[in-house]
């Protein structure tokens, strides 16, 4: 199977009549055939790709013209089902579609599959999900991180030239990091969420998962964007974030000394090292640089990660949409047993922490401390970029673990995530880029920009990519 | 570590509209417990002076204009997920 050429050279040859996006629904539909033992995909959407491709191959026009995509299945999509991974939404057919989705079908992309996840996207590495395990591309052992993991082995195994994920607590980059791809995060607010499954609300971004800096910029440029039907996005300005030449000489880069703490792998803290060593060799001032309330992060995660959770899967309560569970004999019984049975292990540890920290007595101790503790981490983000245009570190202290490692102890899952929490509760943009491999397995360099710095954020990591190449 | 009491974790399962199984209520009082031990880390930190933050991009009351949008939406397609529809409603039990 012959790779994915550039997104923008995809799209050229589309519109040029060069390629037709009929034989690109159909590269990818194949490719998912013939890469189905790693179990990236829960459906493909055969019928409505098709019928686009023709559409566009009459009329081939937009910036992303005939270009194949996978999103995670958490993401509302017409023409088949939108299940979460989850048993309570195994019928589930979007009567209306995501915003993300109409942006990029506007600019002439196909989304031909939906990528596993964790149900609802809680969890590390794909072990949650109601369906299936997916396997990592390099060694069906180990898990792909998650939970975009779907997405991001589908972008490894060059099903699709770009896939889309959501990340609450570090899920695009986990697994983009597990798996050898670009992965981005957004600055909070800058797409919008309507019509994705909610997990965290003041955490949610939806992002890309590519193989470049510069096709997660063109995604980024075609979603972005203020949306009337979610409140809470910002208004973006009007140059694009494609990035354009840029000079990392003189750039000033914090690594962050937290992010180097016992408990990272020695393999992994190498190669992040060599790669910060390269940015030095070309020119950009690097130092340490302590933000100590950064490990604190986590903790705040897991009491408002969950405190959400249990607030935004309280809609699924068997009535209007979702399993229905046919033994309820009264209306208490069909909110409590389609939840008992529609739900699974995780979500109901998530919405029972979520019940307890918000319930009163625990409210001010938990709740309303660990967001206190949130304005602390934003502080010293803030400080932080004051100094600096960048931070750098690892995006996880370990490569892909093994099918089953970790699915004993929650506690221990949720420590995958140690790394790139911090950057989803202050709000800052931030990516993993595939930086080299230790024992044979990817490793991702994180790097983190100022709020609203997207656009140098993925110039730098382009030029990063280059740098790492020579 | 600590466990939560059967009977905490039979209010949190009520709370929540949970009808947990006795396996459950047995293996969730142990891993509660260990999740809120965790978080007990942020009790001796020193937060004086500052405020919580609850959303991060300072917008407030974003509000449109109080007009009928016509999403193309048909009554049908809204409640083709439903469990149980009644006359064009949603159909749910007894609440009386």
């Amino acid at each position: 199977m012959s790779g994915w050429a550039p997104i923008t050279e995809i799209a050229e040859g589309v519109r040029s009549g060069r390629l037709r996006a009929s034989d690109m629904v159909k590269q990818a539909l194949d490719s998912i055939a013939e890469n189905s033992s790693y179990d990236a995909v829960i459906s493909t959407l055969d019928d409505t790709a098709s019928a686009r491709a023709a559409e566009l191959d009459k009329h081939p026009q937009g910036r992303l013209a005939g270009v194949p995509f996978i999103a995670k299945d958490n993401f509302l999509v017409m023409g088949g089902k939108t299940t979460a991974a989850s048993n309570i939404l195994r019928p589930f057919e979007a009567p209306y579609q995501s915003t993300a989705i109409e942006k990029l079908e506007a600019e002439g992309a196909i989304c031909v599959a939906k990528a596993n996840l964790d149900a609802f996207a809680h969890g590390s590495s794909t072990e949650n999900s109601d369906w299936f395990v997916t396997k990592h591309p390099k060694d069906k052992t180990r898990v792909p991180g998650g939970s975009s993991g779907g997405s991001a082995a589908a972008v490894a195994l060059d099903i699709v030239p770009f896939a889309l994920g959501t990340d609450t607590g570090g899920s695009i980059r986990l697994p983009a990091s597990f798996c050898g791809v670009v992965g981005y995060k957004p600055t909070y607010g800058l797409v919008s969420r309507s019509g994705v499954v909610a997990m965290a609300s003041s955490t949610d971004v939806i992002g890309p998962l590519t193989r470049t800096a510069e096709d997660a910029a063109l995604v980024l440029d075609v979603m972005s964007g203020r949306d009337e039907l979610d409140g809470t996005t910002i208004e973006r300005d009007d140059q694009s974030y494609v990035p354009s030449d840029y000079e990392i000489k003189g750039k000033r880069i914090g690594v962050i000394n937290e992010y180097f703490a016992e408990g990272i792998q020695p393999e992994v803290e190498k190669v992040v090292r060599q790669s910060i060593d390269k940015l030095t060799r070309n020119g950009a001032i690097t130092e340490e640089v302590s933000l100590p309330s950064l490990p604190l992060a986590l903790a705040v995660y897991y009491i408002v990660c969950p405190a959400e959770v249990s607030s935004n899967l309280s809609r699924y309560d068997g009535q209007r949409y979702g399993y229905f569970s046919p033994e309820a004999k009264n209306l208490d019984e069909s909110y409590e047993l389609s939840r008992e049975q529609g739900f699974g292990a995780e979500a109901k540890r998530r919405i029972m922490i979520g019940a307890h920290v918000l319930s009163s007595g625990y409210y001010d101790a938990y709740y309303k401390k660990a967001q206190t503790v949130r304005t602390k981490i934003i502080n010293e983000f803030s400080q932080a970029f004051e100094k600096y245009d960048f931070l750098v570190g690892p995006v996880a202290p370990m490569t892909a673990f093994k099918i089953g490692e970790r699915t004993s102890d929650p506690l221990q899952m949720y420590l995958t995530d140690i790394m790139t929490v911090a950057a989803n509760m202050s709000g800052n943009p931030s990516i993993s880029v595939p930086a080299g491999e230790a024992d044979g397995l990817p490793v991702g360099l994180q790097i983190i920009g100022p709020m609203r710095g997207d656009r140098q954020l993925l110039a730098a990591a382009k030029k990063f990519e280059e740098i790492n190449r020579q | 570590m600590s466990k939560l009491s059967r009977d905490d974790v039979l209010k949190l399962a009520a709370l929540s509209k949970l009808k947990l199984s006795e396996e459950e209520v047995e293996r969730l009082s142990g891993e509660l417990a260990e999740i809120l031990d965790y978080v007990k880390v942020l009790d001796s930190v020193d937060v004086t002076g500052l405020e919580p933050t609850y959303q991060v991009t300072g917008l407030q009351n974003v509000s449109r204009a109080d007009e009928i949008k016509d999403y193309g939406y048909k009554t049908q397609d809204l409640l083709k997920n439903a469990p149980a529809v009644h006359d064009g409603q949603f159909k749910v039990k007894r609440v009386l």
